[in-house]
């Protein structure tokens, strides 16, 4: 078997490119994509044709069924490695292992990772209808009706039972999330909030409230990937990936294995493993906020405090601007925009202008590694990714 | 009505057919003894695939519940629980909770199923709590 240390510092992001996000009506998912491709491409000062690689995701209001090759022939590119996926959250990310992993093997040199969607926008109401339905069991999940915020209550009630997680834990995570976004200009929601706003807003599936609910946003967002041979020549300073892993425990919420301890576990002992890093090490976090509880769990199982501390980890304000471990800089899915599948993209960007040090207000100081983290499904498809900005 | 009904596969059809019996069947392996839900061409927990159907109890408690409090389409008039439920048996599933009030479910909270006809050919599984005996039964 080859060794996973073979990836560990063979690759680098050079370029990142976000397009304007929220409610973007002037633009199609296709726009946004191809504006976010060439952006990435421009920061990373490269022409288009040097770039031999291409990978998006499929939009779901405006679905093809060869979607980077749709993307490639608008930008007018002819690459020898070309692939869409179609999910979203954790394969967002896993495709980030894929490339990394192409380029070390000689697939491509320059991969370019682009993604757009128009959720707010440009969803017909079938359209909408799918996108609820896009998860659950056909047969014997759906006909029950659970909603996608319902898929997620079940797993925050059922740490609340076993750990006695409560309703204004998840809540802090909501307002952590929105003091970030706060010092973000593109974020879509910059308005602080409190725990007492979340509670007070309504219920859409017990225990979660609407603020404890992701924004649904039309946005896109790229990077660059090559060679760290190559990324030293560049313009800006390469940010290396330096542990990737992943971890798939189920699809189906009725089917996983436990409902408060994920599949992030094994991403992120894999991601550590190949980084030679530990969570005590990051000096922030990105992980897949979709729903507040998510990220509760995402930090007991990333190993950022111990199984059923979470509560506790976050009432301590460790995940807020200027704390231990700030979580979501940029202010996330919970507030800063949430496109579906190209939602984590924004998480992977930002890390990059942090490690750049070109975040401005909202800069964690001397931020030198971050763990960044998707999830798909329901907690289903985990993927964990170290950033640095050295090789050691 | 116009719910989401399952639409039975040649596997799953005797599920089906015996819920509009009143009756749930799961699938057993005939060689590590293991029930298993959701019905499968394999045993999930032996890989074997002598698998048989056997009504059991019916009994279980809520692993994990949710109020919906907006319901996934106009057919689904909220609020209704959503619940995962451990049977019995050993095997998980999802269902509505019905005959409850929504705000005093709890986790293992000791229920049963009960069938509810949604068409001629599809009766649907859900669970009501354990109507408790009186005192003078054991």
């Amino acid at each position: 078997m080859v060794s996973t240390q073979n990836l560990r510092g063979k690759v680098a992001i050079v370029g990142v490119f976000d397009t304007e996000v929220g409610v973007v009506a002037n633009r199609t998912p296709m726009e946004l994509c191809v504006e976010a491709a060439l952006g990435a491409v421009a920061d990373a000062g490269l022409e288009l044709s040097q770039v031999d690689g291409l990978i998006t995701c499929n939009a779901m209001a405006q679905p093809m069924l060869y979607h980077a090759e749709a993307v490639a022939e608008y930008l007018q590119i002819f690459p020898r490695y070309c692939m869409a996926v179609g999910a979203g959250g954790g394969t967002t990310f896993s495709i980030i292992h894929h490339a990394a992993s192409a380029i070390a093997t000689g697939m491509a040199d320059v991969i370019v990772v682009s993604m757009g969607d128009s959720l707010r926008s440009g969803l017909s109401r079938d359209q909408a209808l799918l996108v609820q339905s896009s998860t659950g069991h056909p047969e014997f999940e759906q006909p029950y009706g659970p909603t996608v915020p319902a898929y997620y209550a079940l797993i925050a009630q059922a740490h609340m039972s076993e750990y006695g997680t409560t309703a204004e834990q998840f809540a802090q995570i909501a307002v952590s999330g929105r003091a970030h976004a706060s010092r973000n200009p593109t974020a879509q929601m910059r308005e602080p909030i409190t725990v007492a706003d979340v509670l007070a807003s309504r219920m859409i599936a017990d225990p979660l409230h609407l603020l404890d609910c992701s924004l649904v946003s039309d946005g896109g967002s790229a990077i660059v990937l090559t060679s760290a041979e190559r990324a030293r020549d560049m313009g800006a300073p390469p940010i290396y990936l330096l542990g990737a892993g992943e971890g798939h425990s189920h699809e189906h919420i009725s089917q996983a294995r436990s409902l408060t301890t994920s599949a992030a576990r094994e991403a992120g002992e894999r991601a550590y493993r190949m980084a030679g890093l530990g969570p005590q090490d990051m000096d922030f976090a990105q992980l897949y906020d979709c729903f507040t509880p998510t990220v509760l769990i995402e930090l007991e199982d990333l190993g950022f405090c111990a199984k059923g501390e979470g509560g506790a980890f976050v009432e301590s304000g460790a995940t807020m601007p200027g704390g231990d471990l700030p979580v979501n800089t940029h202010g996330g899915l919970l507030s800063h925009c949430h496109p579906g599948n190209p939602g984590s993209m924004f998480a992977l960007t930002e890390t990059v202008w942090q490690l750049r040090q070109a975040a401005g207000e909202r800069q964690v100081a001397n931020a030198r590694s971050a763990l960044v983290h998707a999830q798909g499904g329901i907690m289903s498809s985990h993927t964990a990714l170290v950033l640095g900005t050295e090789v050691n | 009505m116009s719910r989401i009904l399952p639409r039975p596969t040649a596997l799953s059809q005797p599920y089906w057919d015996s819920c509009r019996q009143g009756v749930l069947l799961l699938q057993q392996c005939q060689e590590c003894g293991d029930f298993q839900f959701y019905p499968r061409i394999m045993c999930s927990s032996c890989g074997g695939d002598d698998l048989h159907w056997q009504a059991v109890s019916g009994k279980g408690s809520v692993a994990s519940y949710t109020i919906v409090r907006r319901g996934i389409t106009a057919d689904y008039p909220a609020p209704y629980v959503v619940a995962l439920i451990d049977l019995q048996e050993g095997p998980r599933m999802m269902s509505s909770l019905i005959g409850v009030a929504a705000e005093s479910v709890r986790v293992g909270l000791p229920v049963e199923v009960t069938f509810t006809d949604w068409s001629d050919e599809i009766a649907v599984p859900e669970f009501r709590p354990v109507i408790q005996a009186s005192g003078d039964n054991p």
